[in-house]
């Protein structure tokens, strides 16, 4: 039989099954492998709360999708090959596959048992098989035969069988292995005959997708991507790097204090690892000792920050007022997480606008940004702890669970074009220290424990301007407050404008912030390429907002404001430009936009014109 | 050594004390001004940071640099300004409703980890700022506006919470003796680890005399026990009064009678690592007959968390190939285009 070629730009495999089945590793390497041959590519995890969810129900499967091609700005609203790797698997993702899509499916793992743990009907679930390219695979029977003289126990054999399930994927798609057989050798160094069984595998899986011809190849078309050095970052790590790379560029030791929290953790651990550029990481007893710890390092001229996620966010919210009232600069990121309570921990949402930019007592002013993909994560982390230092303010730092575990391809900068910060320190030859002197930003200065001559008190208690003496005297009570609030409006300038993409006289605008982005942009970008006349604009500076929103916004007869929340960013551009008409487009359900969806809502206001 | 000597004046900043008058908290300021002055740290090396509370207001009077921070969190506030930098001589200053109610899961903690901090606890047995209600050492049964009829909650000891929590350093005195507060302090500050100094106060206002029994003229004498490493734990009006052994427990004897002679009384071996006998100490009280112990009751050599983390950085420096951000950024996978 003839292998049927199949061209184009982008592809999307979503690996699917049990929560101990391997798939965010399956998933990660191929992602990896793409990318080092030079493609695009987005990634999405997707797994469930509990560790190790009860096997082969569908609330325990895990999954891990990824798109990739070429102008790859989203991990895929439905996949063209979906892996399952047993019936749960198949159950939750089929709703995701394309019509005509490959399903790869581990006969072992159809028996009746595993249907009744997943709940569905053999039958039911085998009348799909006529809308798909179902490909059989016994693929932990191979994976068994492959390694029956290998020596291993059948446990550790069986645990193999996503490698046969990669191999095979490998194959269709004409990825080299040689980026995979690298890592396993690497990963299982000290347990070489682990290390080789999985290579076996790999390769075993690789070649049996080569016998059985019954699948499609297909060709895809890779990015011209812009010449450099290049790795993959997912949100988190980029997050972490973004606060490091700005403590070396302020020419400040970095410390950050923070308590585990899903989906935030991994910026905690990253941290922790690098003692090797002098960064102190200090987990602490609980949320409020987080950021408490850091306001401490802040005090004591330290570039500090604290990450966490939104349940922590409402922790901190009291000790985020000390250092709004204090003017110390710190940096809370927040990966946002579904809510309200314990809510979704693992899913993504952009619920806690509203908590970043109201969630505290009196009147408390914090500079909130947003990062759009996971990338850069780096560049608003870089830039949350640079317009701290700059404007000596707390800054939240907004991202979310879909980017902060999401990874793509990222040409990695070199320091040297990161933009200068400049701090606030005293210098050194001023006779005498005010700590709430403040310069015509409304900034005051820094002077830390160790510097002779410039002992100060501050604290939570409202102070008098310019000594920061305590004071309650009424009218400097409201002064101070204006001040605050002028200090942060004052960001305004230091930020950039507003940019728009897509059509330029088109009469209705998609807008969006944070990590939406993808997802918007691509699919303003295919409405364009189809003649539909739609323009996008994309917040990352929430507080302030770019000085030219109300210009952008007056242009457009139709504003169409899509988030995941409730409407709480269409709402805020009501609050702060309200002669202008949003439509919301608002989902919550734990996952991201799809590019669909976003076009039936674009195309259903382009009617209603 | 510092290139100045201080006396206790130059720690005394210019804003208005406004305590109540008769507060004990005014003799504890006097206390740690002139610790201080007789420290070999130089000035801008202090770091008094404070939690809420009428005690807590303590950074305001002192001319070094000093945070205010919130209800609960001096201990966490203490612990980032002391890990960002280990050079700076950390005093926290606390009460029994910030420190061991609302900010008692972090005094256990900064206690487990033994950073090189002064944690100065003020023990009112009150809340006071608040006007009058009771704390987490309030006695079983005090009426108070927030217990009209009687608490009905058991009191901490915070040294059987230090003890609890692996304390390695623990002392006890009274506001008003200045003299035993100044060099309690002192060696609280030369203690390498957290140092935890309960300070009996008296709040004039809300709690007057709530440690009557203990600090009265008629009888202080017999019921209190001041402590000293390696001296026999005699005390009484007649110095004749001691402590010895018995079984696992402690037990009050007089010297002469029945046959005891001053070598038979307990020597204070504030050192030992195994801290039994110093909780039994701890737990002493006037209603059960013993004297309530005074001075270091606890002091155990033991690493500190800055500096076990100053030379984790260091070792790390020492072995890791990446050096900058630009390192950090290459490092792993990477390809070229």
């Amino acid at each position: 039989m003839d292998k049927k070629i199949i061209e184009v730009d982008q592809v999307v495999i979503k690996f699917a099954g049990d929560s101990g089945d391997g798939m965010q590793l399956t998933g990660t390497q191929f992602s990896n492998t793409s990318a080092l041959i030079g493609d695009d590519v987005s990634t999405f995890p997707d797994y469930p709360a509990e560790i190790r969810a009860p096997q082969g129900t569908v609330g325990g499967v895990s999954g891990f999708q990824l798109n990739f091609g070429k102008k790859v700005d989203t991990p895929g609203d439905f996949a063209d090959v979906l892996v399952a790797m047993n019936p749960a698997a198949l159950k939750a993702n089929v709703v995701w596959a394309k019509d005509g899509a490959t399903i790869i499916i581990d006969t072992d793992a159809f028996t009746d048992k595993n249907f009744v743990k997943a709940g569905c009907n053999e039958e039911k679930l085998k009348e799909i098989y006529n809308d798909f390219n179902v490909i059989e695979a016994p693929i932990t029977s191979l994976t068994k035969e492959s390694l029956k003289d290998s020596g291993l126990d059948a446990k550790s054999m069986v645990r193999s069988k996503n490698m046969f399930a990669l191999g095979m994927v490998y194959c269709i798609f004409d990825r080299p292995m040689e980026h995979s057989v690298t890592f396993l050798e690497k990963k299982f160094a000290k347990k070489p005959a682990v290390a080789e069984a999985n290579i076996k595998v790999l390769k075993d899986g690789f070649n049996y997708a080569v016998t059985i011809h019954a699948m499609p190849s297909y060709r895809v078309h890779s990015s011209t991507i812009e010449k450099g050095v290049y790795r993959n970052v997912n949100g988190n790590t980029a997050t972490a790097w973004g606060l490091l790379a700005a403590a070396e560029k302020a020419n400040l030791p970095f410390f950050l204090g923070s308590y585990p929290i899903t989906p935030a953790s991994e910026i905690l651990v990253e941290i922790e690892k690098r003692r090797d550029l002098g960064a102190k990481a200090f987990q602490a007893e609980d949320e409020i000792g987080g950021i408490m710890t850091s306001i401490g390092a802040a005090f004591a001229g330290h570039l500090a920050a604290t990450s966490t996620s939104g349940p922590g966010l409402a922790l901190k919210g009291e000790a985020l007022g000390l250092a709004v009232i204090t003017e110390l600069p710190l940096v809370v990121v927040n990966v946002q997480r579904g809510g309200p309570s314990t809510g979704l921990p693992t899913k993504t949402e952009q619920s806690d606008l509203f908590q970043a930019l109201f969630g505290r007592n009196g009147e408390s002013p914090v500079p909130v940004i947003a990062a759009s993909t996971p990338s850069n994560c780096f560049n608003y982390a870089f830039e949350a702890a640079k317009i701290a230092l700059e404007h000596m303010t707390p800054v939240v730092l907004l991202t979310d669970g879909f980017i902060a575990n999401g990874t793509e391809p990222w040409k990695i900068p070199a320091m040297k074009d990161m933009p200068e910060i400049t701090t606030q320190f005293i210098g050194k030859d001023t006779k005498e220290y005010l700590p709430y002197l403040r310069d015509k930003k409304m900034v005051r200065k820094w002077a830390v424990p160790g510097m002779k001559g410039y002992e100060h008190r501050i604290g939570g208690l409202e102070k008098m301007e310019v000594t920061g003496n305590v004071s309650y005297v009424p009218e400097n009570h409201e002064a101070m407050s204006i001040e605050r609030d002028e200090k942060v409006k004052n960001i305004v300038n230091d930020i950039p404008e507003l940019e728009i993409e897509g059509n330029k006289d088109a009469e209705v605008l998609v807008v969006g912030w944070g990590s939406t982005y993808g997802h918007l942009t691509t699919a303003v970008r295919e409405m364009n390429e189809a003649g539909t006349k739609v323009a996008h604009a994309h917040f990352n500076y929430i507080n302030p907002l770019p000085k030219n929103t109300a210009d952008v916004l007056s242009k457009y007869k139709e504003i169409i404001v899509f988030e995941l929340n409730l409407g709480q960013f269409a709402k805020y551009l009501r609050m702060m430009h309200p002669n202008n008409h949003y439509e919301y487009y608002d989902k919550i359900q734990g996952l991201p936009l799809t590019v669909t969806e976003i076009k039936e809502k674009v195309n259903q206001i382009l009617e209603q014109l | 050594m510092a290139d100045t000597q201080y006396t206790f004046k130059d720690f005394k900043s210019d804003q208005e004390i406004r305590w109540c008058p008769g507060c004990g908290d005014i003799a504890i300021l006097m206390s740690v001004q002139k610790a201080m002055a007789k420290l070999d740290h130089k000035k801008e090396d202090y770091a008094v940071i404070s939690g809420i509370g009428c005690s807590s207001r303590f950074p305001y009077y002192m001319n070094t640099y000093g945070f205010h921070g919130i209800h609960g969190r001096a201990g966490v506030l203490a612990s980032g300004v002391k890990t960002a930098n280990p050079k700076l001589s950390v005093w926290q200053i606390t009460g029994d409703g910030d420190g061991l109610a609302i900010g008692g899961n972090h005094f256990i903690h900064e206690i487990r980890r033994n950073m090189n901090l002064n944690i100065i606890l003020f023990n009112n047995q009150i809340y006071g700022l608040t006007k009058g209600q009771y704390s987490p050492t309030s006695l079983f049964g005090q009426v108070t506006k927030s217990s009209p009829y009687g608490t009905i909650e058991q009191p901490f000891h915070p040294g059987e919470l230090v003890i609890g929590a692996r304390g390695k350093f623990f002392a006890r005195t009274i506001d008003s003796k200045v003299a035993e507060t100044v060099d309690i302090l002192v060696e609280a500050d030369k203690h390498k680890g957290a140092s935890v100094v309960e300070i009996l106060q008296n709040c004039v206002i809300y709690n007057n005399g709530a440690h009557n029994a203990i600090t009265s003229k008629e009888t202080r004498d017999d019921n209190q026990l001041w402590l000293k490493h390696g001296e026999s734990m005699i005390f009484g009006k007649e110095k004749n009064k001691g402590l010895v052994l018995d079984g696992l427990n402690l037990k009050v004897v007089t010297i002469g009678e029945n046959g005891i002679t001053k070598d038979d009384i307990l020597v204070h071996d504030a050192h030992q690592e195994l801290p039994y006998v110093h909780l039994a100490l701890i737990n002493m009280n006037v209603a059960d007959g013993f004297p309530v112990a005074f001075g270091i009751i606890r002091s155990v050599e033991a690493p500190t968390y800055e500096v076990l983390l100053e030379e984790q950085i260091k070792d790390v420096q020492s072995k890791s190939k990446i050096k900058n951000v630009d390192d950090l950024l290459h490092s792993g996978n990477t390809w070229t285009v």
